[in-house]
């Protein structure tokens, strides 16, 4: 049984702003169906009556008093940018 | 035989440093000399820091001879090497990838900065699956690390350097982190202790997220003392990172206290679906020479079954590659890190950048991840991962009301030989079916040496603890880690 096609990791691929050649795409398709049929037999488990984990804290939201803090200059928050103008950080075109 | 400066733990080198018989300079001398000799062979780090640790031992032995510095911190002059996903301001910052093979951190790790109020000495940067993803350290942008054991081996992952150069004594603790296993199994490969703490017990501030329900940091040792003493710098509530137990203050607590050879009427149960066909045979000995040591002990000993075990490693690759996938979608050229300069758009340059700036295996795990939380499939996988995952802590839950520890092999084997698994991704996961199911139920861990294999490859046993029983974990690896006596280190990579 086939659980993804290459179609299905074509789509995939562009959601996750990936791309793969051919032959890539043929290894992965492989890779992908057999770790996908692995983990598919979690479906077996009864899980009618059983919430989700998310964490393991018994926490919800952390508030801090919202107070002005001393944060990174702009100077060193670019200071990584591979390409930066006029304090910002330079990108190509928006297609 | 009288062991070199390098491969005493740290504890012993606080001592001696206190009676004044070496000096913080003797210890880094004899690091850099053990990193001459050995390090182009293990390829441990991606950087050494040798100016920085001659100057900063001169710092401290200047400080210390004229009376400032408070030498009873315990890593005051000590060595430690850092998992290059925990960001040193001011020193690359890789993750073992490409995408990062520039990043230059602007701010210190909660854990670095902790490190550095209690005078540490940073040896460097240590190597690593790319992004934590891995069992071998093969998946490293810049080459494997190779077992100080035996060379032709992997020296399990994804803390592969931590753990080697701690077991070389080219460090003489290190810091790691642990997903699925990142911190145990390699430490149970490389013959020395690995503890991962509970989750949120050690701020995340710093470290380059992997999976964030899931990660934790933790220290590589010689010794449980020294492993104690390292927690105790490093634990404790953080406002930077709002998944840290705040009932927790750093400072509060001194697990060295902990470090008792006792444990009397003390509960320990073995999990059954833990020593099951998958582990080798000399391993299962190995644990269960150390279970009659607890037994001849005083402790009690049982048998459990944790029957949704069964399904850790498939709710694992479900929850750990979706939260990767979300994590690592910040790695797009625009910020930090590598960028395609050839694509005319935007677009295009996200694409191209993170196809040429990740590696297989992280590129595997966030199609894995895309895939489960896309329209359609999330409710099947991803919310599926996340029922199944409350069956699991049911199941531990069950266990910690009768056992105050689980103890199993911590990997089902021992080293295996580099390209052995490299080219199956589901027999590579497998190599974590022991570690996985503690870190989905954020639960504390330590890994120690059992013994050596008849052919002489370290083994290791994992102690598992019920959330925040740190302490439990530490009398119970104390008392064994003195029961079993192990006491072998890799010489021959020095021959």
């Amino acid at each position: 049984m086939s659980f993804i096609s290459k179609d299905d990791v074509r789509h995939v691929a562009k959601l996750a702003e990936l791309e793969f050649d051919d032959s890539e795409m043929e290894k992965m398709t492989s890779q992908l169906d057999r770790i996908l049929g692995h983990v598919a037999k979690i479906s077996q488990v009864d899980t009618s009556n059983v919430e989700p984990t998310s964490h393991m804290l018994n926490i919800s939201n952390v508030y801090r008093e919202d107070l002005k803090k001393q944060s990174l200059s702009s100077k060193e928050a670019l200071s990584n940018a591979p390409e930066e103008r006029d304090g910002g950080f330079l990108v190509p075109k928006i297609d | 035989m009288e062991l070199p400066l390098n491969f005493l733990p740290a504890h012993k080198l606080n001592k001696m440093l206190q009676e004044r018989q070496v000096s913080a300079t003797d210890i880094v001398s004899a690091l850099l000399s053990a990193i001459d000799k050995v390090e182009a062979k293990m390829n441990a780090y991606l950087r050494v820091e040798k100016e920085g640790m001659l100057k900063s031992a001169a710092d401290f032995d200047s400080g210390f001879n004229s009376g400032q510095d408070n030498i009873l911190s315990g890593f005051s002059g000590i060595p430690v090497a850092i998992k290059d996903n925990i960001c040193t301001k001011g020193i690359t910052t890789t993750c073992a990838s490409r995408i990062l093979s520039n990043y230059i951190p602007v701010y210190d790790a909660t854990v670095i900065r902790r490190l550095k109020n209690a005078g540490y000495i940073l040896t460097g940067k240590a190597n690593m699956d790319e992004f934590a993803m891995g069992s071998s350290n093969e998946n490293s942008y810049f080459g494997p690390v190779k077992n100080p054991w035996d060379l032709e081996r992997v020296p399990g992952g994804s803390s592969g350097g931590p753990a080697a150069t701690v077991a070389a004594g080219t460090a003489i603790c290190s810091l790691g982190s642990d997903t699925g296993g990142s911190i145990r199994q390699p430490a149970s490969l490389c013959g020395v202790v690995g503890l991962k703490p509970t989750y949120g017990l050690v701020s995340r501030y710093g470290l380059i997220a992997f999976a964030s329900s899931l990660d934790q940091i933790g220290p590589f040792s010689r010794d449980v003392e020294d492993s104690a003493s390292l927690l105790n710098i490093i634990c404790g509530w953080d406002e930077q990172d709002s998944t840290s137990i705040s009932s927790v203050k750093n400072g509060s607590l001194d697990y060295t206290k902990y470090l008792v050879d006792d444990m009397k009427g003390l509960k320990i149960g073995v999990p059954k679906e833990l020593m099951a066909a998958e582990v080798d045979d000399e391993v299962r000995a190995a644990v269960n020479r150390a279970l009659k040591l607890a037994e001849d002990a005083g402790a009690f000993i049982g048998e459990i079954s944790l029957p949704s075990l069964e399904y850790a490693l498939s709710v694992y690759y479900i929850i750990a590659p979706s939260e990767a996938s979300s994590n690592l979608s910040r790695f797009d050229g625009v910020r930090y890190g590598y960028r395609n300069r050839d694509a005319a758009t935007l677009r295009g340059m996200y694409k191209k950048s993170r196809a040429q700036g990740f590696g297989p295996e992280v590129k595997r795990r966030i199609m894995i991840g895309t895939y489960s939380l896309s329209a359609g499939y999330y409710d099947a996988y991803y919310e599926k991962a996340q029922r199944v995952r409350t069956l699991i802590n049911n199941d531990f839950n069950r266990a910690f009301k009768k056992y105050d520890v689980l103890i199993s092999p911590t990997s089902p084997s021992t080293a295996f030989k580099i390209g052995e698994k490299a080219d199956d991704p589901l027999k590579m996961y497998m190599s974590d079916i022991c570690t996985i199911p503690v870190n989905l139920s954020g639960l504390p861990a330590i890994s120690i040496p059992a013994g050596l294999s008849s052919q002489r490859l370290p083994i290791g046993l994992q102690i598992i603890a019920d959330t925040l029983r740190e302490d439990n974990i530490f009398r119970v690896a104390y008392t064994l880690e003195k029961a079993i006596g192990f006491n072998s280190h890799p010489i021959n990579l020095y021959e």
